[in-house]
C-alpha cells in the first residue's frame, strides 16, 4: 500500500478544509471495502485518507416531512435492519442486502457504493428509481445532483477533488407506490451483478400504473434511467403486453460489454427479463401496502 | 512513517498501539497485539478468515485500517472462551469434526457467534446464507452447518436452564 496520512475529522467544515488544502491526492474513506483494496495495488505517491465516519449525521438516516435523509457512511447492515425504511423502500433495502457478505455489509456504505461508481453497483439503480438526490458540499457551499446525473463513467462521478458527498435524499414516494430490485448472478450470493434492474411503480385505485421509473445496472458504463421502459408501463395495468414492451425498452437501452461474467447478447436479454419481473414485484408490493 | 496512536478495547480489555496509517486492523491484531487467531486468507474481503466484530458488527479485519479502531470495541476468536471453558460453538466444531486444516475456523466461529446473537434459532438456509462470506476449502461446509445447528440447540437449552 502507498504511504498514507490518516485524518478522521469530526466536522464537515474540517473535512472540506482538509480536502481543499491537501497537497497530496485525497481519498475519502467510509466503509473501505473498495477503497482499502484499491490502495493495496498502488505503489507510489503519498495519499491523504479522510475518514468521514465521525462527522455527525454521516451514519444516520432520518425522516423529514418529505424525504429520507441518508448519511452516506451508513453501513449496509445498519441500513437493512431499519424496518421503517424497508416498509417504504423495500427495493432499495433488498439492493443493499445483496452487496457482498455479512462481513462486507458490516462496513460497506451506500455513499461508498455510489461514489465508487461501479457499473454493477446494486444500490444505484434502486436509488435512481426512487429519485434520490446527492447533496454535495464544497468550499463554496452545497449543490444538489440527481443520482442518475452524479455518475459520469466507469468508476467516475462528478465530485470535484474538494467536494464531499454529505447526504443522499430520497423523497417520500406518492401513495400506492413501491419498488423492487433484481439482479442476475450465476451463484446464490457473494457475487457481482451480471445485469440488474430496479423498478418503481405507482398504481391508482383501479390498478392502472400512473407513474413509473425504471433503471438498469451492469449493462452500460453507469447505471442508467430508462424513460422508454417507464413509458411502456404508464397507463397500463401492467399486463403482459406492457411488461413485454418495458422489457424490450430496457434491452434496447442497454449498452453492455462481453466479459467472463456474461456476453452482450445475454446481458441485453436478461436485463429485459429482470425489468419485467421487478415491475411485477413492485406492483404486488403496492397491493400489499 | 505517519504513526497513529490508537486506544481501543479488544475482547473487553483496553489496548493501546501505534501503527502506520496504512496498516490493516488484521495486521495490528496479529503482529502488534499477538492475537493470531485472526487469519489472513485473501486480504480482499472475500474469504472471511479475518472475521472479527467491530462495535458488535461482523466485519473483515483486512478491510479495516488499524487507525479506524480508535475508541471502538473489537471482538476476536480469542474472546469466545470464558475462564478457560470453550464456547459451545468451539465444543461442537470439535465434536462434529467441522474443521480440517483450521485456517478458516476462527472466522467461522466469530461469524457463527454473531449470527446466533442475532438469531438464536436459524434455519439451515439462514446459517448457509449468514456464513456465505466464510470460505472453507476442506470440509465442504456440511459439518460446519451441523456444528452451528448443534451449538445453537445447546445455547438455547442453556438459556432456558438459566431462566
Amino acid at each position: 500500500m502507498v504511504a498514507l496520512t490518516y485524518h478522521a475529522p469530526d466536522s464537515l467544515e474540517e473535512a472540506v478544509q482538509l480536502l481543499s488544502t491537501a497537497r497530496q491526492p485525497v481519498k475519502v474513506l467510509s466503509g473501505g471495502t473498495d477503497l482499502i483494496i484499491q490502495m493495496q495495488g498502488l505503489t507510489q505517491d503519498e495519499r491523504l485518507v479522510v475518514d468521514v465516519k465521525k462527522i455527525p449525521g454521516m451514519r444516520a438516516a432520518d425522516w423529514s416531512d418529505d424525504h429520507l435523509r441518508l448519511g452516506p457512511s451508513m453501513s449496509c447492515s445498519q441500513f437493512t435492519k431499519r424496518q421503517d425504511i424497508q416498509a417504504v423502500f423495500p427495493g432499495l433495502v433488498e439492493a443493499a442486502y445483496l452487496i457482498g457478505s455479512t462481513q462486507v455489509q458490516g462496513r460497506a456504505s451506500l455513499g461508498g457504493n455510489l461514489c465508487n461508481a461501479s457499473p454493477a453497483a446494486d444500490t444505484i439503480p434502486a436509488l435512481i428509481v426512487n429519485r434520490a438526490v446527492c447533496l454535495i458540499q464544497g468550499p463554496n457551499g452545497t449543490r444538489r445532483v440527481n443520482v442518475e446525473d452524479f455518475l459520469t463513467g466507469v468508476g467516475k462521478q462528478c465530485l470535484a477533488s474538494d467536494e464531499l458527498l454529505v447526504a443522499i435524499e430520497v423523497p417520500k414516494p406518492a401513495a400506492r407506490t413501491s419498488d423492487a430490485y433484481l439482479r442476475f448472478i450465476p451463484r446464490t450470493e457473494m457475487d457481482i451483478a451480471v445485469a440488474g434492474a430496479a423498478v418503481s411503480v405507482t398504481l391508482d385505485d383501479d390498478g392502472v400504473c400512473s407513474n413509473a421509473r425504471v433503471a438498469i445496472g451492469a449493462v452500460a458504463p453507469t447505471a442508467i434511467l430508462v424513460p422508454s421502459a417507464a413509458e411502456a408501463l404508464i397507463g397500463t395495468k401492467l399486463d403482459d403486453d406492457a411488461l413485454h414492451a418495458a422489457a424490450a425498452a430496457s434491452s434496447q437501452a442497454a449498452n453492455p460489454i462481453s466479459d467472463r461474467r456474461g456476453t452482450v447478447e445475454f446481458r441485453r436479454h436478461v436485463v429485459g427479463v429482470l425489468t419485467k419481473r421487478a415491475a411485477k414485484i413492485a406492483a404486488n408490493r403496492v397491493g400489499a401496502v | 512513517m505517519n504513526g497513529v496512536t490508537v486506544s481501543a478495547k479488544v475482547n473487553g480489555d483496553a489496548v493501546q498501539y501505534v501503527c502506520p496509517a496504512d496498516e490493516s486492523l488484521l495486521d495490528v491484531l496479529r503482529n502488534r497485539l499477538n492475537l493470531t487467531g485472526v487469519k489472513e486468507g485473501c486480504g480482499t474481503g472475500d474469504c472471511g478468515a479475518c472475521s472479527i466484530t467491530l462495535d458488535g458488527r461482523l466485519v473483515c479485519a483486512c478491510l479495516v485500517l488499524g487507525a479506524e479502531a480508535e475508541g471502538r470495541e473489537i471482538g476476536t476468536v480469542e474472546g469466545l472462551s470464558e475462564g478457560g471453558k470453550l464456547h459451545p460453538l468451539q465444543e461442537e466444531f470439535i465434536e462434529k469434526a467441522a474443521l480440517q486444516c483450521g485456517i478458516c475456523t476462527p472466522g467461522f466461529l466469530v461469524a457463527a457467534k454473531s449470527l446466533l446473537e442475532r438469531n438464536p434459532n436459524p434455519t439451515e438456509e439462514e446459517i448457509r446464507y449468514a456464513l456465505a462470506g466464510n470460505l472453507c476449502r476442506c470440509t465442504g461446509y456440511d459439518k460446519i452447518v451441523r456444528a452451528v445447528q448443534s451449538a445453537a440447540k445447546i445455547m438455547r437449552r442453556g438459556k432456558k436452564a438459566a431462566r
